[in-house]
């Protein structure tokens, strides 16, 4: 940045001798290490945002209870583009036929909100700034689909996995046991959403050690679900798009099926993130296909 | 996914076998020639629950209950014991006598089919009494059936040889009979039917203890169904809508603020997750309850109850204190033991870090409200003079001064070289810091208090007309935000979210590269004072009094915590701690995690400037006129 001033100004920087006498060393403070890291983190720079997706009915179910929506695009303004990301994974459940009717009803409402809401910008016309927050309009948008799915489809649920990209921003509404992860090309996989299931209660209260959370009898059950109970509150947040790092969305069909390191590997391994989709769903048929499979990747590169 | 994962009451939809239809009995039947059948009362998931007649009193209509158990189990050998286990634990229910539980007469078995004969109670479960209630039930009234069900409760756990567990505590499983008094019904004896079963819906048990999933129940179980049931009928919030042990979620005095403090303190030590951390049993929490009844003495037992000792005003001593002439409402910054500090004395002090020994003052010819900047040897801050100031931290002479057209409120912000600082004449000007020549200077609509931010080659800061501006280091607009009203406060960036409060009473979050607004958290009302960060959380003052600490990623309000007049101060952290002053002249230090208060220290006129903290050492001015130093 220096650099820059001199070359527009011309102005010569002057450079002082350091002055070292007395100085002692001391081990940096927390405070002085985070600082650093700030200022080594990368600047900002026009990205591109990409993303695949898989899916499949598994082995040994007749319906897929499992909806998914991918939508990436770039917003493209005057003076920077905007990357643009909606991404719904939502497993249903309720028996019959009712549990696509409430995945599909999630992805239809949350999804048809969103875009809504961005429709102007999408499409390049001149627009006025949104009125809500980011995280307000994913509110409104699942609470739409929550009523609507209690009314049309009365017994039956779903989980939703939401995530907005917006920016270097994702904001992510949560509701069930579908997950978002963030892969990071160093193997570390981290968890971005939580589990709404009793299992995951339990655990989170202490009360399960991790062999237990392994054999839990009632490792499906799950205390929120779109469509179920009078008041819901999903989760919703905003974190950065992880750096050097993948987004995964899936449903439980995949992360309840493969680990977490073969999701790594087969991540890096393989050579598009469309033959990673493909080859997770392949993984997941093939550990026993016992549940719909659905996965979203998506990366910031550039 | 599986249609059993079902999150609220699914009803008994039987355990998927179709070809035993379970007829009830209807009326006029009669059971082993004696118990004629009147009405169903209840419908449970292993059988109905009649109203009978004992036909042995033919002179009289003595009515019982006859509680009706299906057996379902296919295995001949698991059918037989569980009516062994059914007619052992009838044998033991018959041998208790208490006036909260109903008498069991009589028990018989035939072909599938179990019946347990009890005494009969008149009234209404108090699941119906709470749905039947407008508004709240009374405190008192709770209060007194609390105590009846943990006189029965203790008289169930001190049966030998083994306690009896209740299992199942609930309001529909109270009854509160004519006179007003509670009996239990429905023991768990109906439980030795569910052996076998599968896919059991368990999620909805809100009334359950974490440990009772564990296969656990003991007698602290049931004193946490008790809270739960109390939580229940004192709130009108059912728990089996909510996430299981989420009560703590759901503080009672927030729902329901008649509620004493007391009462709502028993049920949350009812109500801990740790077993060891509830009553120890069932007769210390009827102590307990009997304490609030009375209204008279503390609740020693009762840890978390109590307030939390504050080190009185006066017990804290500053360090030291320094007099100036007149009014400091800014922050001061310390550099090399050095503090610097503004004054509306129209002085900018200099004053050591360690002793609060004056060192040198230097005149502008305006109040001081900024907050001083340091770099090489300078220390750079603006006046109501309208000029920003260059003076040397050895000597306190000045170096150069900079005119602007109007008053500076705008701390300086130093950045490669360069200093940049808002005006009230509405631009934002950048100057050299050799030099103090101006470099570019961009206009706004209206007068700029806001310090700029500095992050990532990009220039942010706030106007008086409610907008907000991001720049590039070329004075290039990148975006502009619109809030309702005014922004004074300060911004602070993380995460490529830039956070900010208004004067229209709300926190923003602005995604840093575009200006999409990620969130808003409505304060109380509108807000001057500059957010801090920690962890996943910012924290903030308002002019409604109260300091926020909200999480940065979902917008919650973590906690809130009153002061008793408007907070300008911004927050600091140390450590675990964060320093707000307010305007009600008190410092405060809370525990950032928590707002609980650790200290406060009264000056003796508001606060209006935010605290610095540097090496344990908390320093700030106050209206007071003085600077003082606590240890933090």
């Amino acid at each position: 940045m220096a650099d820059f001033f001199r070359k527009l100004f011309g102005s010569k920087e002057i450079t002082k001798p350091k002055v070292v006498d007395n100085a002692t060393t001391a081990p940096l403070t927390d405070q002085q290490i985070s600082s650093i890291i700030a200022s080594q983190l990368p600047k900002y720079e026009i990205k591109q945002l990409i993303s695949a997706v898989g899916q499949s009915v598994g082995k040994q179910r007749e319906h897929n209870e499992d909806s998914v929506l991918a939508l990436t695009s770039t917003i493209a303004g005057s003076s920077e583009s905007i990357p643009f990301g909606l991404y719904i994974v939502a497993d249903g459940m309720g028996g019959h036929q009712f549990g696509e009717v409430a995945s599909n009803a999630a992805i239809r409402l949350i999804g048809g909100n969103i875009t809504k809401k961005f429709h102007s910008f999408l499409y390049n016309m001149p627009s006025q700034a949104l009125q809500e927050s980011l995280q307000e309009v994913m509110e409104t948008s699942i609470m739409d689909a929550h009523q609507f799915i209690q009314r049309e489809a009365p017994g039956s649920g779903t989980t939703t996995t939401a995530a907005l990209v917006l920016g270097q921003q994702i904001t992510i509404g949560h509701v069930g046991d579908s997950r978002a992860y963030a892969v990071y090309l160093d193997g570390r996989i981290e968890p971005l959403t939580r589990d709404h299931s009793l299992v995951k209660r339990l655990e989170e209260l202490g009360h399960l050690n991790k062999d237990e959370v392994e054999n839990f009898p009632h490792r499906n059950v799950l205390i929120k679900a779109l469509g179920q109970g009078e008041t819901l509150e999903a989760d919703i947040f905003t974190v950065p798009f992880p750096q050097n790092a993948t987004l995964m969305i899936c449903s439980d069909g995949l992360w309840g099926v493969i680990n977490e390191k073969d999701i790594y590997r087969i991540i890096s391994e393989a050579p598009n993130l469309h033959r990673a989709c493909q080859q997770l769903v392949e993984t997941a048929n093939a550990a026993g296909g016992p549940d719909n499979i659905t996965v979203i990747l998506a990366q910031l590169i550039g | 996914m599986e249609t059993r994962r079902i999150t609220s009451s699914f009803g008994s939809e039987g355990d998927g076998r179709s070809d035993t239809p379970r007829q009830q009995l209807t009326s006029g039947a009669t059971l082993v020639n004696r118990y004629s059948i009147q009405d169903v009362i209840g419908v449970g998931g292993m059988g109905s629950v009649y109203r009978a007649r004992d036909l042995h009193f033919p002179n009289v209509v003595k009515l019982v209950a006859v509680k009706e158990m299906i057996n379902m189990a296919p295995d001949p050998l698991v059918r037989q014991t569980i009516v062994q286990n059914f007619e052992r634990e009838a044998n033991l229910l018959a041998t208790l006598h208490h006036t909260s539980i109903p008498r069991i007469y009589d028990y018989f078995s035939h072909d599938d089919r179990s019946y347990l004969v009890l005494e009969y109670v008149l009234g209404k479960d108090l699941e119906t009494v709470i749905n039947d209630t407008n508004g709240f039930l009374p405190e008192d009234q709770v209060i007194s059936w609390a105590i009846q069900l943990c006189d029965v409760l203790s008289y169930l756990h001190s049966q030998k040889p083994e306690p009896i567990i209740f299992r199942d505590m609930k309001p529909s499983n109270v009854m509160i009979n004519h006179n007003g008094d509670v009996v239990l019904v429905d023991f768990g004896i109906a439980k030795t039917f569910q052996t076998g079963q599968k896919g059991t819906m368990i999620g909805t048990e809100g009334y359950s203890p974490p440990e009772q999933y564990r296969g656990e129940a003991t007698p602290l179980a049931d004193i946490y169904s008790l809270g739960a049931a109390l939580h229940h009928a004192i709130t009108r919030r059912d728990p089996r809508l909510e996430p299981p042990f989420s009560f703590a979620e759901r503080p009672i005095r927030k729902i329901n603020p008649n509620v004493s403090v007391e009462f709502e303190a028993v049920v949350n030590v009812a109500l801990q997750y740790n077993p060891g951390d509830r009553f120890p049993n069932a007769t210390a929490m009827k102590e307990a309850l009997m304490n609030v009844a009375r209204k008279t003495g503390t609740l020693s037992k009762i840890a978390s109850a109590l307030p939390v000792s504050v080190s009185g005003a006066g017990s804290i001593k500053p360090i030291w204190d320094f007099k100036c002439e007149d009014e400091i409402r800014g922050t001061p910054v310390v550099h090399q033991g050095v503090l610097y500090t503004g004054c509306y004395d129209n002085n900018l002090y200099a004053i050591n870090a360690a002793d609060g020994k004056f060192q040198w003052k230097y005149p502008s010819d305006g109040g001081i409200v900024s907050r001083p900047a340091i770099q090489d040897g300078n220390v750079f801050f603006g006046s109501e003079d309208q000029r920003l100031h260059a003076v040397s931290t050895r000597t306190g002479k000045v170096v150069w001064t900079y005119y602007t057209e109007g008053k500076l409120y705008s701390s300086p912000r130093i950045s490669d070289g360069h200093i940049f600082f808002g005006s009230e004449d509405q631009d934002l000007h950048a100057i050299n810091l050799q030099s103090g020549r101006m470099v570019w200077k961009f206009s706004t609509d209206a007068p700029i208090y806001s310090t700029p931010l500095i992050y990532n080659e990009m220039i942010y800061f706030g106007t008086e007309s409610g907008s907000f501006y991001a720049l590039d280091f070329r004075g290039t607009l990148k975006w502009r935000f619109s809030a309702k009203r005014g922004i004074t406060s300060s911004p602070i960036i993380k995460g490529q979210a830039v956070y900010f409060a208004s004067l229209d009473g709300t926190l923003y979050a602005l995604d840093a590269k575009s200006g999409w607004a990620i969130w808003k958290f409505r304060l109380g009302k509108g807000s001057v004072s500059s957010p801090v960060l920690a962890d996943d959380y910012i924290f903030v003052g308002a002019a409604d009094g109260f300091i926020y600490c909200v999480d940065t990623r979902t917008a919650k309000e973590v906690w809130r915590f009153k002061t008793d007049n408007q907070v300008s101060s911004s927050p600091a952290i140390f450590k675990d701690s964060v320093y707000c002053g307010s305007v009600d002249n008190y410092m405060y230090c809370l525990e950032y995690r928590t707002g609980r208060l650790r200290w406060k220290f009264e000056s003796h006129g508001p606060i209006t400037g935010s605290p610095v903290v540097y090496d344990d050492i908390v320093y700030f001015g106050s209206t007071d006129h003085h600077v003082y130093a606590l240890f933090a």
